[in-house]
C-alpha cells in the first residue's frame, strides 16, 4: 500500500452539532486510494503527535474527502480552529477498513456517537438493503440523519435520555432486525460495540467492528495502538492503525 | 552539494541521519514513503530473545512539544527477526543496526550472539530495561550494572557494538566511561527520559503502564547537554539523538559532538523527517560554505 502526505486544502467547514465538525478535504490522491473504513492522520499545527479521523465521505470524482470529528482534547480543538481555506497536514489513507461483503440479505449499520461517521457510506454503499441503528446521549448530539435518510436506508435513532427517537440503547431494535440479516457493520464506544458483537454472536451472524485507540505513526511500526486480538486460537496483540481500525468482531478480546 | 558522510566505529554511512529503534519497525512502512537508500542508516525495533507482547494500551499520550511512550519491547523475538526481517533489510542500501535487549545480561548476550553469525552491520544495545535479576532496576543506571551487560555482550560478538546510554543517571559521563572500558565501539544518547501523565479527571495515568519514556523537541536541550558531556569524556564516537526534528537540530548536535544523529519521535510527527533533515543539513552546510558534515563534529566553541 502507498502511503501520502501532503497538505491539502480545507474546501468546507460547518458545525453539525456542539463540539461537531464537518470538513470537506480537497486531497486527490488521499481520496483516490481511499476506501470505506478508513481514516486520516491529521497534524494540529504545533503538535507532535497526528490525530487519526475516520473518513465519512469519499468523493473519487471531485478529489475530495470528508471527515466529521469530535474537538474534545487541545489537538482536536485545534484542528476544529483550522479556517476554510487553510491547509490540513495529511498522512492517508490508512487502515484495514470494512469488507465490503456482496451479501444478498440485509445488512445491519450500527453505532454510536462519533463512531456514526465511518457508517455513512456503508449506508450509501448498501443503501435500501440497510437497516441504521444509531445510538447519541440526546436529541442535541444527533448528527447526519438526513444524510443516512437519503441512502434510502431503513434509519433508527435512539438516545439515552429519550429525548429523541427510541429511548434507550442501539441493541434493543438491533435484536429486533437481527432476524434472517446478512451482516453486521458497526462503530461507536467499546461498551457497545462489545454489546453489539454480543447480540449478533447470539444470532450467529458476522459482525464487522471499527475500534479506536490512541495512536502514533498510524502506518503500523511504532506499535503504540495496541489492542487484543485472538485469530485462529492464538491470542495476540494486533494494532488499531494498520490490522484495524475495523475488526472481525469474533477476533476482538474485549 | 556537501559531503555528508560519516563513519562511526568503523562503518560508513552516507549521511548521519538514521531512524532511532522504536519509531521505524523495520523499515517496512515507511518504505512506502520513501526509498530507505536515502537514509544513513536505520535501528530496527529491540529485539529480545524470545517474542514479547507488549504492554497493554494506552501505550502513548501526548506532552507540550513532545510525547510519552510505553510499548513494552514488543516483537517477534531474534529467531524471527533473523529468518523474517533482517534479509530484506540487508538489501536496502543503508547501514543497518539491529537494536537489542533483554531482562538479563545473558539474553542479551545470546541475541548478540545469534546476530553475530549474520550480515547486520552493527549491534545497538539498549541498556534503558529492567534487570529482572537485579530487582528490576535498569542496567544503566549504575556504572556496574552498565559495565557488566557490555561486558558479556562485548564476548558475545565481533560487530561493531553501540551502547545506548539512558538518560535517567546523575552522571552520563561516567557511564559512558564505564561502557567504552568493557570494549563499547560507540555510544547512544538518549533515550527516552521517564515520565507521567494523569487525567485528573479520571484520577488514572494516562499511559496503561502508568509510566512511560519521554521523547520529542522538549527533551532536546536535555539531549544537547548530554551528548556535549560524554563526547568530552570518552574517546569512541557518539550517536546523538533526543528530540531531533530539523536539519539544523542534527547540526546542533553534531556541534555537540554526535558522529551521528537518530530520530524519533519526530517520525511520528512527520514520516518524511528523516528524508527532510538530510536535505537541511546539506543546504545549511552549502550555505555555509562547509565542504563536509565532519567538520562540524565536536565543533561547539564552549564559553
Amino acid at each position: 500500500m502507498k502511503y501520502t502526505q501532503g497538505k491539502y486544502l480545507l474546501l468546507e467547514k460547518k458545525t453539525l452539532a456542539k463540539q461537531i465538525y464537518d470538513f470537506t478535504i480537497l486531497c486527490p490522491e488521499v481520496a483516490q486510494a481511499a476506501s470505506v473504513g478508513q481514516f486520516v492522520n491529521i497534524l494540529p499545527e504545533g503538535h507532535t503527535l497526528r490525530r487519526p479521523i475516520s473518513i465519512c465521505g469519499i468523493d473519487k470524482e471531485k478529489g475530495t474527502l470528508r471527515i466529521v470529528f469530535m474537538a474534545k482534547g487541545d489537538g482536536t480543538l485545534k484542528l476544529a480552529d483550522t479556517p476554510k481555506g487553510a491547509n490540513l497536514d495529511i498522512v492517508g489513507p490508512l487502515g484495514h477498513g470494512f469488507t465490503m461483503n456482496d451479501v444478498s440479505g440485509k445488512t445491519i449499520i450500527t453505532g454510536g456517537g462519533i463512531g456514526v461517521p465511518p457508517l455513512l457510506p456503508l449506508a450509501k454503499h448498501y443503501g435500501k438493503d440497510a437497516v441504521v441503528i444509531l445510538g447519541f446521549r440526546s436529541a442535541d448530539a444527533v448528527i447526519l440523519k438526513q444524510d443516512f435518510e437519503a441512502t434510502g436506508a431503513e434509519v433508527i435513532i435512539c438516545t439515552d435520555d429519550g429525548s429523541y427517537g427510541v429511548h434507550g440503547m442501539v441493541t434493543v431494535p438491533l435484536a429486533e432486525k437481527i432476524s434472517g440479516a446478512s451482516q453486521v457493520l458497526s462503530c461507536g464506544p467499546i461498551p457497545m460495540l462489545k454489546a453489539i458483537s454480543a447480540v449478533a454472536e447470539e444470532n450467529s451472524v458476522p459482525c464487522q467492528v471499527s475500534l479506536e485507540e490512541r495512536m502514533g505513526c498510524g502506518v503500523g511500526a511504532c506499535l503504540v495502538c495496541a489492542c487484543k486480538v485472538k485469530k485462529n486460537g492464538e491470542e495476540r496483540f494486533g494494532h488499531v492503525c494498520k490490522d484495524g481500525p475495523v475488526f472481525d468482531s469474533k477476533e476482538v478480546m474485549w | 552539494m556537501a559531503d555528508l558522510s560519516v563513519n562511526v566505529a568503523g562503518i560508513d554511512f552516507k549521511n548521519p541521519v538514521i531512524p532511532a529503534s522504536g519509531v521505524f519497525g523495520y523499515g517496512r512502512e515507511y518504505e512506502e514513503f520513501y526509498p530507505l537508500s536515502k537514509l544513513g542508516g536505520i535501528s530496527t525495533k529491540g529485539t529480545t530473545g524470545q517474542m514479547r507482547t507488549g504492554n497493554l494500551a494506552p501505550r502513548i499520550a501526548e506532552t507540550p512539544m513532545g510525547m510519552l511512550n510505553s510499548v513494552g519491547l514488543q516483537n517477534p523475538g531474534i529467531d524471527r527477526f533473523i529468518s523474517h526481517e533482517l534479509p530484506n533489510l540487508m538489501q536496502k542500501d543503508t547501514v543497518i543496526i539491529a537494536n537489542i535487549a533483554g531482562s538479563t545480561p545473558e539474553e542479551c548476550a545470546e541475541v548478540a550472539s545469534k546476530l553475530d553469525e549474520t550480515d547486520v552491520h552493527m549491534i545497538e544495545l539498549n541498556i534503558s530495561c529492567p534487570n529482572v535479576k537485579q530487582g528490576g532496576a535498569a542496567f544503566g543506571v549504575s556504572c556496574e550494572g552498565a559495565s557488566a551487560v557490555t561486558k558479556i555482550v562485548r564476548n558475545a560478538t565481533k560487530k561493531p557494538l553501540i551502547v545506548k546510554l539512558s538518560p535517567n543517571v546523575t552522571d552520563i559521563a561516567s557511564i559512558a566511561k564505564a561502557v567504552e572500558a568493557e570494549g563499547a565501539d560507540s555510544v547512544s544518547l538518549i533515550n527516552t527520559i521517564l515520565g507521567m501523565r494523569i487525567d485528573i479527571n479520571t484520577g488514572r495515568p494516562v499511559l496503561r503502564n502508568n509510566c512511560g519514556g519521554m521523547s520529542g523537541p522538549a527533551v532536546f536541550p536535555v539531549a544537547v547537554r548530554m551528548v556535549w558531556q560524554v563526547a568530552n569524556a570518552v574517546k569512541i564516537p557518539v550517536i546523538g539523538m533526543g528530540g531531533i526534528s530539523s536539519g539544523r537540530d542534527a547540526i546542533e548536535m553534531m556541534m555537540a559532538g554526535a558522529s551521528a544523529v537518530q530520530v524519533g519521535a519526530a517520525i511520528i510527527t512527520d514520516p518524511f523527517a528523516p528524508v527532510k533533515i538530510i536535505e537541511e543539513m546539506n543546504q545549511f552546510l552549502d550555505e555555509k560554505g562547509i565542504s563536509s558534515v565532519k567538520d562540524i563534529i565536536g565543533s561547539v566553541k564552549p564559553w
